[in-house]
């Protein structure tokens, strides 16, 4: 349990001259689903790009189990983006076969049964579906993969509520328990329940990171009640 | 393993939230003596949570007695029934306390209190089947 999936030392990322992540120290260990919690611009979507390799630091360092991101920790990362990277023209089918191509660690019959399970068409072209059946396509292909780490960056955001309850339960009954999902979001009330811990971040620095009970019980309020407290106006 | 009904609201730990929930669902029958708990995905997949909280919910429960693990097979309720009948009034006892407090809080003395819950007992005498729902409250969204 006590392994290190990811970890930042004296992070910090600047868009030109304008800094994002200002200094951000964590450690996240194996085996946890995380809530990445901060308001718009707080640099959610930055800390999860450093993590995926997708950007580079611009000062200190980022660790994906133990070295900097690469082509190989790349293989052990599994990315859902803000917005989708899939074509229009792709069919669903394409989509599964361009994950089973590209990643080694892909369960193309788990990605099959789910979507069947959706009743998601596998003849289907991605740019014929709504924006939240797009996002189940997206997150069932991301899931599908025995990845030690999941990047979600906000994956509820364009779906309904019924289908917001799918994506969750997908997520808990997906993850390799020695693998850490981390979840970036503003809609906590309604991931707030799965999550084992929480970052709360902002200007571009972790302002508080607990286990989700721990801070129930010490401050006597949910999750997004703290959140709430935390980030007044 | 019936579907069970899971209460919760956020603001206190969800694991002690958690285990009142199975502790209603074993107490009222729903998931009587000696039957087999789902597996920790399942539960956790059902009441959306994460499974480590639920683990440590059915933790507590296996504290206290009321489950118990059967080599490989499995969880199962408890068929020892003074851990039943015991772990059913003090979970008794203290919904009992928590409806005196609330009375409590609009002014109502003893006697007022006594009186209170003895003509809403005669009220209900008829849909006393229903008994469970009394307790639930509403899953906050």
């Amino acid at each position: 349990m006590s392994e290190t999936i990811l970890e930042a030392r004296g992070l910090f990322k600047s868009y030109g001259a304008e800094p994002v992540i200002r200094g951000m120290n964590v450690s996240l260990p194996a085996g946890r689903i995380i809530g990445l919690l901060g308001p718009n611009g707080s640099g959610k979507t930055t800390l999860i790009k450093l993590a995926a390799g997708l950007l580079t630091p611009t000062s200190g360092e980022i660790l994906v189990c133990g070295t900097e991101p690469d082509e190989k920790t790349r293989a052990l990362v599994s990315y859902l983006p803000e917005r989708t990277y899939l074509s229009g023209w792709m069919k669903v089918t394409d989509a599964v076969n361009y994950f089973s191509d590209f990643y080694a660690d892909f369960d193309r019959e788990r990605a099959l049964t789910m979507m069947m399970h959706l009743g998601i068409n596998p003849a289907s072209r991605l740019r014929t579906l709504s924006k939240g059946t797009k996002e189940k396509v997206q997150l069932i292909l991301v899931m599908s993969r025995r990845a030690r780490l999941y990047l979600l960056d906000e994956p509820i955001g364009g779906v309904d509520p019924a289908a917001r309850e799918y994506i969750l339960r997908t997520i808990i009954s997906n993850y390799a328990e020695n693998s850490t999902v981390l979840i970036s979001t503003h809609l906590i009330s309604d991931i707030e329940s799965v999550l084992d811990e929480f970052l709360f971040i902002r200007d571009g620095q972790i302002a508080m990171q607990s286990p989700a009970d721990e801070a129930r019980e010490k401050y006597g309020m949910s999750i997004d009640g703290l959140f709430r407290e935390v980030y007044r106006c | 393993m019936a579907r069970l009904k899971w209460h919760i609201d956020g603001t206190s730990p969800l694991y002690i939230q958690l285990a009142d929930s199975l502790r209603r669902e074993i107490i009222s029958g729903a998931c009587g003596p000696g039957c087999r708990i789902a597996s920790v995905r399942e539960l956790a997949a059902d009441a959306k949570v994460n499974p480590n909280t639920m683990q440590r919910a059915l933790f507590e429960l296996e504290r206290e007695g009321l489950i118990e693990t059967r080599g490989t097979t499995g969880k199962y309720v408890t068929e020892d029934g003074g851990i039943l009948a015991r772990t059913r009034r003090e979970v008794l006892d203290s919904v009992a306390d928590d409806l005196i407090a609330r009375l409590s809080s609009f002014g109502c003395g003893a006697d007022e209190i006594s009186r209170l819950i003895a003509d809403a007992a005669a009220r209900h005498a008829g849909g006393m089947g229903n008994r469970e729902k009394a307790f639930e409250t509403e899953k906050k969204e």
